[in-house]
């Protein structure tokens, strides 16, 4: 941090600013003429804290995409299937059991299945070889499709919400003071604070496994140089499957907490894949904190843009993905 | 070069033959919307022709009636790559096609660069299809977005006593015009519209949009469809919302109203108006609604079909109808199919239609009010029935012209 100060000294200022202002925007009660350009201070909040939430599901899903291309430098285009049929399995197994809990287990389980078939039938025999694994995986994204389509049908699909988490809280944070002086807290939907806490103790347990653990050493590793690792005598396919089975999981699990806040159908799973590539772009490929910062930046761009100039919401997100591409092609946080 | 020149006269005779055989079939290609966000809508679409198939059959004299089935997203431009495959690769000599708003517009600016064929409108429902620069060769037996909003404005301000609403929906041209007969007859009546959203088709989240509605008005009015709708009323209701709502013909739709999950439920009480109602005790309405019951397994279908299911069987029923007139015959680029589609009057399920002098449909509209049918089934049930709807919504047409075409902030909310 200081080192970048001494360094950036202009850009540091620049930061500062921007974090006070935010900060200020976030806990001041807005002024009067403030209010008249922008809107209420409540629509803003929300906004703001629904962008981040966005950005927790995005950075599930795209965790196990980075992680998996990290690794293997292997572009599975099938991920957005796997987020879809981790949603489905947990549907099914929440209306069965009645456990949402239970669904995200199941889910995750399952899906870290289908990874494993994966990578032992499909990308062990294509190591390396980029194009055919990118058009094997689109193959399969489709069939993937359209087997789902065919067993759940094009319906709406949405996993039950325990009944101790719909509805909102209240934060303390202030929106407005009311004429006679009472003050006016924020409500906020208790599902989404739950999964952004959720989404965050699985990125900090994971940013602790990789580099903490020696099964992290092993597969950091790998992503520097597969060959010298191998050389060593770790058995590297091994931890192939182990990290394909992983990433795998969490597109499953993010599929579940999809179903919850949003809904499940046929065309979802290209979204997220489409979501996951961008949030992978900006953040830096095969970077788990770039994936986490690529997600909360286009979880904002979409919420803020969806309110503030809804004409042009779509666009925002690959504007952003432009300038990155321009000005730092690696990503933001790429490694090298 | 010979061998080859040799080979291509070879398959060309294969092929000129081939088509020698197929005139005993008449070729129909029909689009739907199989993927994306309206998914639900294009297969309940597909099963509202299937029934109409199995009720009426597809013998027309001693041809037969063969269809081929395309795939679009409810985009523009895949509607026109869908129905120029048909025609082009298929060789299809009618189409029944588009489901969706922006669809319709682009298929029926195509239709004009194929004025020797015939398109029938599947589904879709935006005013400018046939309002503004009509094709002859295009022809619709459902309402527009704004007939079908006929009698919502004043459901909601004399009998229901808003006074000030908001609208959400998505920005498209079938929305724009179901907002534009809703606006006109709300504000009409007295009433106010203080805020219209629109979002992009496709949104998933909108918890900021529902953050952004107002507090200070009586009612908000829901113009989504699909995965869209489904994904505000459950994000509607984690946000603890509790406002009056209404809705659009698709938002109050069986698409909607048997989806899987809790969501459905903030709708229960929601007026809404369209061109059908779920328990309209009509005997050729209960007559469709149980023979599409019995063309499909109970999990395979809608406890009661869709918009889109009616208004594909009624497109179909036009079609099979004429072409029965005139005994299926296409020749003189197909003049006699069309005059017959252009006069004859339909016995839909949904009631009468026949069509104007733009080739558009004047019919009944139905307001309607969302109630459960203690089994956990939703259902619109009539409160009003109002036939004889025509595009003009019965203004005069120098007025109506007057007013604009729908878009984002048209019309204005005043009396015309």
């Amino acid at each position: 941090m200081a080192r970048f100060i001494e360094r950036h000294p202009a850009w540091a200022l620049i930061v500062i600013i921007a974090v006070a202002v935010l900060a200020w925007l976030v806990f001041a009660i807005w002024p009067p003429g403030l209010e008249a350009a922008i809107g209420r201070k409540r629509v803003f909040l929300n906004a703001v804290l629904n962008g981040i939430t966005l950005g927790g599901l995005y950075f599930l899903v795209a965790s196990g995409f980075t992680l998996i291309f990290g690794l293997m430098r292997n572009v599975n285009l099938a991920h957005g299937s796997l987020y879809l049929f981790g949603g489905y399995i947990g549907y099914a197994i929440s209306t069965w059991t009645g456990s949402w809990i239970l669904s995200f287990i199941v889910a995750f389980i399952a899906v870290a299945l289908v990874g494993v078939i994966l990578q032992l039938a499909v990308f062990r025999r294509m190591e390396g070889q980029d194009l055919r694994q990118t058009m094997v995986t689109i193959g399969l994204s489709i069939v993937f499709a359209d087997l789902m389509l065919w067993v759940f049908g094009g319906d709406f699909y949405q996993v039950q919400t325990p009944s101790w988490l719909i509805g909102p809280v209240q934060l303390p944070l202030l929106t407005a003071i009311k004429s006679s002086g009472e003050p006016v807290y924020l409500q906020y939907p208790l599902v989404r604070l739950v999964i952004f806490l959720a989404s965050v103790v699985i990125g900090i347990a994971m940013w602790l496994a990789l580099n903490r653990t020696r099964i992290g050493m092993i597969v950091r590793a790998g992503v520097d140089d597969r060959d010298i690792l191998a050389a060593t005598g770790v058995r590297i396919q091994l931890v192939f499957v182990l990290v394909f089975a992983l990433g795998a999981g969490l597109a499953g699990i993010a599929g579940v907490v999809g179903g919850t806040f949003q809904s499940l159908s046929p065309g979802e799973d290209t979204r997220f894949l489409l979501a996951s590539l961008v949030v992978v772009i900006v953040g830096g490929m095969g970077s788990i904190p770039g994936a986490a910062l690529g997600a909360v930046i286009i979880g904002l761009a979409e919420q803020l843009g969806s309110v503030y100039i809804p004409t042009y919401a779509i666009v925002v997100t690959f504007l952003i993905m432009v300038l990155v591409l321009a000005l730092r092609p690696q990503g933001l946080l790429a490694r090298r | 070069m010979l061998k080859s020149s040799l080979g291509l006269i070879a398959l060309s005779s294969l092929l000129l033959s081939g088509t020698a055989f197929a005139q005993e079939k008449i070729k129909v290609g029909v689009t739907a919307t199989l993927e994306g966000t309206y998914t639900v809508l294009g297969e309940d679409g597909m099963r509202g022709h299937q029934t109409a198939l199995n009720v009426l059959g597809k013998k027309i004299g001693d041809k037969e009636l063969e269809f081929i089935v395309a795939s679009t997203d409810a985009t523009p431009d895949s509607a026109v790559r869908a129905v120029r495959k048909l025609i082009e690769q298929d060789k299809v000599q009618i189409l029944l096609s588009p489901l969706s708003g922006d669809e319709g517009i682009a298929v029926k600016n195509f239709a004009k660069t194929h004025p020797e064929l015939t398109f029938v409108n599947a589904a879709s429902g935006a005013q400018e299809t046939t309002y503004v620069d009509p094709a002859p060769n295009f022809f619709r037996y459902n309402m527009d977005g704004a007939q079908w909003q006929v009698g919502l404005g004043k459901y909601a301000y004399e009998t229901k006593g808003y006074r000030k609403i908001a609208t959400v929906g998505e920005d498209y041209s079938f929305i724009y015009t179901q907002v534009f007969g809703l606006v006109l007859e709300f504000c009409g009546a007295g009433g106010q519209v203080t805020n219209r959203q629109w979002v992009p088709l496709g949104t998933k989240d909108f918890a900021s949009v529902i953050a952004a509605l107002p507090d200070d008005v009586d009612a908000i009015y829901l113009g989504l469809g699909g995965a869209d709708a489904v994904n505000f009323l459950n994000q509607y209701q984690q946000a603890g919302g509790k406002a009056h709502l209404m809705g659009g013909s698709i938002m109050i739709d069986q698409t909607i109203l048997s989806s899987k999950g809790s969501a459905k439920n903030a709708l229960i009480g929601t007026i809404a108006a369209s061109g059908q109602a779920d328990t309209w005790e009509d005997p050729g309405w209960q007559k469709f609604v149980k023979a599409y019951q019995d063309s499909f397994p109970e999990s395979k279908r809608f406890p009661s079909p869709s918009l889109l299911a009616t208004n594909y069987y009624g497109s179909t029923m036009a079609l099979i109808l004429a072409l029965r007139q005139v005994n299926g015959d296409l020749s003189n680029n197909q003049a006699k199919l069309k005059d017959a589609l252009a006069k004859i009057e339909i016995d839909a399920p949904n009631g009468k239609i026949k069509l104007d002098a733009n080739r558009q449909a004047i019919g009944t509209n139905f307001v309607t009010e969302v109630v459960d049918d203690g089994k956990g089934a939703l259902f619109s049930k009539v409160v009003k029935v109002i036939p004889n709807v025509n595009q003009t919504l019965g203004y005069d047409p120098a007025v109506f012209a007057k007013i604009g075409l729908p878009s984002r902030t048209v019309p204005e909310c005043k009396k015309y």
